[in-house]
């Protein structure tokens, strides 16, 4: 296994790729013989700045394997590389250096502020790092702006929106200056405007920062403009490809339970009368297919 | 309802003893809690209640929202009060039916005892006004540094702190809502004794529980994920800076406990207005 392991390592090595499983497997412990099963052999490499979309129905293992990402659980068998270095640290100070790098935003905006004035909230990550403090002020002045939150610094987060408070949340971990961003459902508890503005903000640390973005979420509208969707069902990765091939295959789609977005619900109703429509992911790319079909 | 409860919160106004360190309100909070016990004339109370309401308007917290702070013990000092009235067993009999008995000293002990215990809640209740939380544990952190030669927690203490002052209104507003979908499923709380009403809240109370507990896990998340405890040499944002305005502050403060100490042991201010009426 090892062999075939480092084969694929030599095979991306063209492009600075961030981040690798290797045969991954984790177990969630019932008892001291049973468990639960959440991740199968799992073998996966990310790339520097892609944006990855990761979905799936409830408890196929898409939250396991963002908290596989950064060290915050550990893999039961196999192993998981943060630029080269193993999550498994025989030293305390390494995970935190693979925790400032793989920076991670969950579900509630609500759980993940430890501050209760939004600059000191975004502080206290660099502060944890031991950041001098002029750099520090730096930092949360960017990591504000970055995210359109500016004005609000010294403002408390429990009046705000909950797309708010969400891009607060994606500043205080932008302020540790991560190469990588998990999304662990982070626009699952949002209105759809609040889940707009997120999105626009992820999209924009994606191209304008060069951050690699590994998005989790329910909802398939927010693959269009991914480089890359993977699919996981009970613990198994099922498809890792654009999303234009993905909304190709409608019937594997409901299979895995998920919910594809209108135009491939078309393509799928086109399809069975015999019209072949090209791949394509946004609507306006459809509605000029479409018309062109005409 | 809970909406009411003030204590506790920031009320921003940007003032002058807002700008105070939090250090120095801590002391002084602490200071004050100390003359006040010391304290046993109305006269020391007046002064104590003329110093707060002085407090409050210089913060500019309307009077209104400073007397809310006291809402929440009113049950306590009506009870007190009436216990102290009832059963103080003194001289200068007002007035007896059977077993109780009404004194003039008891009910000027009560009185005194209301106030003190008005005046106990409303001092520090300036200070939560006028502070953030975070400034207040960044102030009781490096007011416990000493500790830290003993590897006493300090850190964690001051987050732990931090935490839950910032978690209060979110446990509100979980409460408020459980409360709401109880009531929709027929739940009622506003009727019966005290024991029937008591017991109608542990459907209230068993999913607030579960709801913490998850939070806290989630939250134990978050801060592992920030990085939390990676390194002994943490830095800091804020700093904390002893200022000119401080320095007053000490001096205004220290003027007022002076007269307190006076009062209470040269002047007698209560002896010396009750010598006048008579």
């Amino acid at each position: 296994m090892q062999s075939v392991g480092n084969n694929i390592a030599v095979c991306y090595n063209k492009k600075m790729q961030i981040i690798e499983l290797r045969n991954v497997s984790y177990e969630y412990p019932i008892d001291s013989e049973n468990g639960i099963m959440a991740l199968d052999n799992v073998s996966l490499s990310i790339e520097e700045g892609q944006f990855v979309v990761l979905c799936g129905a409830n408890g196929s293992g898409k939250s396991t394997l963002a908290k596989l990402l950064n060290g915050l659980i550990l893999p039961t068998k196999g192993s998981v590389f943060v630029y080269g270095a193993n999550t498994v640290t025989q030293d305390d100070s390494d995970i935190y250096k693979i925790r400032s790098k793989v920076g991670m935003v969950f579900q509630n905006p609500d759980n993940q502020m430890i501050a209760s004035i939004i600059e000191d909230d975004i502080a206290f990550g660099p502060e944890n790092l031991g950041v001098p403090r002029e750099e520090i002020i730096k930092r949360v002045e960017w990591a504000l702006s970055v995210v359109g939150m500016s004005a609000m610094r010294k403002h408390t987060p429990f009046k705000l929106s909950g797309g708010q408070k969400q891009r607060i949340a994606i500043a205080a971990v932008l302020a540790m200056r991560p190469s990588v961003l998990v999304f662990d459902e982070s626009t699952a508890m949002l209105d759809p405007k609040g889940r707009a503005e997120v999105m626009q903000v992820i999209h924009s640390l994606n191209k304008e920062q060069n951050i690699t973005v590994i998005h989790i979420t329910h909802h398939m509208e927010e693959c269009i403009g991914a480089d890359r969707v993977i699919v996981m069902k009970e613990g198994r990765l099922v498809f890792d490809d654009k999303p234009e091939v993905l909304f190709r295959q409608y019937d594997f789609a409901k299979d895995c339970k998920l919910e594809l977005p209108v135009i491939a619900y078309i393509t799928h109703l086109l399809g069975q009368r015999g019209i072949v429509m090209p791949e394509v992911q946004t609507e306006e790319e459809f509605a000029e297919a479409l018309c062109r079909l005409l | 309802m809970l909406r009411d409860v003030t204590f506790g919160q920031y009320y921003p106004t940007n003032s002058p003893i807002h700008r105070l360190d939090s250090r120095a309100k801590l002391i002084f909070a602490v200071l004050y809690i100390t003359v006040l016990f010391m304290t046993y004339s109305f006269a020391g109370y007046a002064a104590c209640a003329l110093f707060v309401v002085m407090l409050a308007v210089i913060s500019k917290i309307p009077i209104k929202t400073l007397l809310k702070s006291v809402k929440t013990v009113m049950f306590l000092v009506i009870f007190v009060s009436v216990i102290n009235i009832l059963f103080y067993n003194g001289n200068n009999l007002l007035w007896g039916w059977w077993k109780i008995q009404i004194y003039a000293d008891g009910l000027i002990f009560a009185s005194k005892m209301a106030l003190r215990l008005i005046l106990l809640v409303l001092g520090p209740a300036i200070l939560t006004f006028t502070t953030t939380p975070m400034e207040l544990t960044d102030g009781i952190e490096s007011l416990m540094s000493p500790l830290k030669v003993l590897k006493f927690p300090v850190h964690d203490v001051a987050i732990i702190m931090s935490i839950a002052l910032r978690m209060i209104p979110a446990l509100m507003e979980e409460t408020d809502k459980i409360v709401m979908a109880q009531k929709a499923r027929g739940a009622d709380f506003d009727s019966g004794n005290v024991f029937r009403r008591a017991k109608a809240l542990i459907p209230v109370l068993i999913p607030l529980f579960v709801g913490a507990f998850r939070r806290a896990d989630e939250l134990a998340l978050a801060l592992d994920a920030r990085c939390y405890n990676a390194t002994p040499n943490r830095t800091r944002y804020k700093i904390l800076r002893f200022k000119w305005a401080d320095f007053i502050a000490t001096l205004v403060f220290l003027a007022f406990a002076t007269v307190l100490l006076l009062d209470k042991y040269l002047i007698g201010m209560d002896n010396l207005i009750w010598g006048l009426f008579q």
